[in-house]
């Protein structure tokens, strides 16, 4: 299993290579060695899971070294059933958004290939690095890849928002390095198992600068997981971002999510002393606020794409709050609908612009609100807009008509605002009753009933539940009944495929939701015992060069 | 010379931060990488500043900190200053994008209505 564990970073980073060397030219070539990785990098990524799944051990944690230092001071690559999850999250949506971007999107700029590879090693990477420097690198590799797959496809609203969001994103890298800097100025050390072990041995003078280095690489970590008032970049860019992009950068704030869930249980579980549970409470009620937020702005979106954002930012603010509370039954749940919420996401953002076409306007990027739009209903379609997309032909980008494609995609819309709004029978509604039903039976010693916040998470969930299926059916009688004279949408099959897989693995995890499930019980209960991380890593030894042969 | 750090960090950090909150997109620019020299000193100083000691360890000599600096920082700070360069010199593509997109080197790429 060892090498498997690098495989994720590697095979992106060698088809990133590979193709950056095939030149500007050869499409074909580039989509095929393409998606032949994204396929490679699935089935890998869903080996590591099985393997990490059926190992005997309650929390099994595979470790590599690849410089081959000893422990503490070389670099480490661990995956664990968190790591291992979110892998498989990040190239299964990155695997949709390929096959939905070689229906045109991939002609309409330059290193569109490249690019997309590099976003995939700067994700897995970030999911894998065991220390707080390779975390930091691998977050940049990814912003880096993610400034310039947000420009793809040019035009002055992508440049705009991409503009703001570059800036907000250096912001915090430095607020990282600074947090980094400070931990590591306490510490002495950079590895995350490292330093969760000697955490409680800080004396109480260095205790302040400890929380207070952790509290700014927080900030950086919650302004990428898009946490109130932290968050006002994202619905711009994503409203702007080419369809498929939008869709692979669903999974982008959710690596601050899980950055913040792997420190925060790592280093202040309620065993940790003094810093038992630090932030916690912020936590919490920063995620109600922007569960909050979120769903106020889903309410108020006119545009489709803009919804699709703010549905993005509901979701993190969920999974915030429910991390926040640091009980395994709620975390399971929130893990389970992380899964769920992230390909929901990522299929309407997909289908953004699928139902866009259904209305004849070729749009590129979905205008931003401005303000001046009109009420839901009775909307005459917009003119097309004069820049509609031409492929290398001259020729509108239009592909053969499916008989079926008004009933796929309303089908399609149909079951993604289920997924999204937590609505029985999809996965949404299993992450939702998961956490839920946890709420309603706090743990631990001092618990004699359910806490405000308990309270406050609960009726909030039910309410932006509501809210999402109000928003979202709103959008969906306006695209699909409100409109006169419906033309039979164009679609090509390359296009509708990922949604429809995308929507089928929310299916299955409903289908095969007592396994789903029980993994993630599993993985919350390992996170509330830092211990088996901190142990696995700390025990990792480097592999003894043979004799005579190089080290 | 703790105090002449800390003052030099703090005016690059103050500079830097006045800079980005500036309206024209060529501040922010310079904001952002006066920010990142404030950033990287500061991750020089967590090494604990020293006078005439070196990061690498000599034959006879004792290899703790009373006899050498921790080169920990010091390679962090070189991996900072790569990656902080190639953002900023993606962040002036973006800044001369959107100069000739719209015309104008206003963040949001049009001036504010009175």
């Amino acid at each position: 299993m060892t090498p498997l564990i690098v495989a994720p970073i590697l095979l992106p980073l060698a088809t990133g290579a590979l193709m950056l060397s095939l030149g500007d030219r050869r499409r074909t070539v580039k989509a095929v060695i393409n998606l032949l990785s994204c396929v490679a990098g699935l089935a890998i990524a869903v080996a590591l899971l099985l393997r990490i799944d059926g190992a005997e051990s309650a929390g099994s944690v595979g470790v590599y070294l690849p410089g081959n230092w000893p422990v503490p001071f070389g670099i480490v690559f661990a995956v664990d059933r968190l790591t291992a999850l979110m892998l498989v999250l990040s190239a299964g949506v990155g695997l949709a958004s390929l096959m939905f971007a070689l229906a045109r999107w991939h002609h309409a700029g330059v290193h569109f290939h490249p690019l997309f590879q590099l976003q995939l090693m700067g994700l897995n990477g970030a999911f894998l690095a065991a220390d707080l420097f390779n975390l930091f690198v691998f977050f940049e590799v990814m912003l880096a890849a993610s400034y310039a797959l947000l420009l793809h496809g040019g035009g002055g609203a992508r440049v705009r928002a991409g503009l703001h969001y570059i800036a907000i994103n250096l912001l915090a890298s430095y607020l990282f390095l600074i947090g980094v800097a400070m931990i590591y100025g306490v510490m002495g050390s950079l590895s995350m198992a490292d330093i969760a072990q000697k955490l409680p041995l800080v004396p109480a003078a260095d205790r302040g600068l400890l929380h207070a280095g952790a509290a700014i690489l927080a900030i950086a970590l919650l302004a990428k997981a898009a946490l109130w008032p932290l968050n006002f970049w994202l619905a711009p860019a994503y409203a702007a971002a080419s369809a498929p992009v939008a869709a692979l950068f669903a999974i982008l704030t959710k690596v601050g999510v899980y950055a913040v869930l792997r420190l925060w249980t790592l280093c202040f579980p309620a065993s940790a002393g003094a810093s038992a549970l630090f932030g916690a409470d912020a936590l919490v009620w920063g995620g109600l606020a922007t569960l909050g937020f979120g769903t106020i702005g889903m309410m108020a979106s006119q545009q489709l794409g803009r919804l699709a954002s703010f549905s993005v930012i509901t979701s993190s603010g969920t999974l915030l709050a429910a991390i926040g509370f640091g009980q395994a039954g709620i975390t399971g749940g929130a893990l389970f609908y992380l899964a769920s919420a992230t390909l929901g996401a990522s299929a309407l953002f997909l289908l953004v612009e699928l139902v866009e076409r259904v209305r004849q306007v070729e749009v590129d990027p979905p205008l931003a609100d401005d303000g001046s739009d009109h009420l839901p209903f009775f909307v005459e379609s917009p003119e097309p807009p004069p820049g509609a997309n031409l492929d290398d032909d001259q020729e509108v980008l239009i592909g053969r008509a499916i008989p079926a494609a008004l009933a796929f995609l309303g089908l399609a819309f149909m079951l993604s605002t289920l997924v999204i709004a937590g609505l029985p029978p999809l996965s949404g509604f299993v992450g939702k009753v998961a956490m839920l039903s946890a709420l309603l039976e706090p743990q631990g010693p001092a618990a004699p009933g359910i806490a405000p916040k308990g309270w406050a998470l609960f009726a909030m969930l039910i309410g932006s539940g509501l809210v999402a299926m109000i928003a979202l059916s709103r959008v969906g009688i306006r695209q699909f009944w409100a409109t006169h004279d419906l033309a039979p949408p164009r679609l090509r099959i390359i296009e509708c495929l990922p949604v429809g897989l995308l929507l089928a693995a929310c299916v299955l995890l409903v289908v095969r939701g007592d396994a789903v499930l029980r993994y993630m019980s599993a993985t919350a209960e390992a996170l509330q015992r830092p211990a088996l991380y901190i142990d696995a890593v700390m025990a990792a030894r480097p592999v003894r060069a043979a004799p005579g042969g190089p080290r | 010379m703790e105090t002449l750090i800390s003052l030099a960090i703090g005016l690059l950090c103050g500079a830097g931060v006045y800079l980005v909150l500036r309206p024209r997109t060529f501040q922010v620019l310079m904001g952002l990488s006066l920010l990142s020299y404030a950033v990287n000193l500061f991750i020089f100083s967590m090494g604990s500043l020293s006078i005439d000691k070196e990061p690498i360890v000599r034959p006879g000599v004792t290899p703790d900190l009373q006899n050498y600096t921790d080169p920990m920082p010091q390679a962090l700070v070189l991996t900072a200053i790569v990656i902080g360069f190639a953002m900023t010199a993606l962040f002036l593509v973006v800044l001369l994008a959107q100069r000739g997109l719209t015309g104008s080197d206003h963040v949001d790429g049009e001036e504010e209505r009175a």
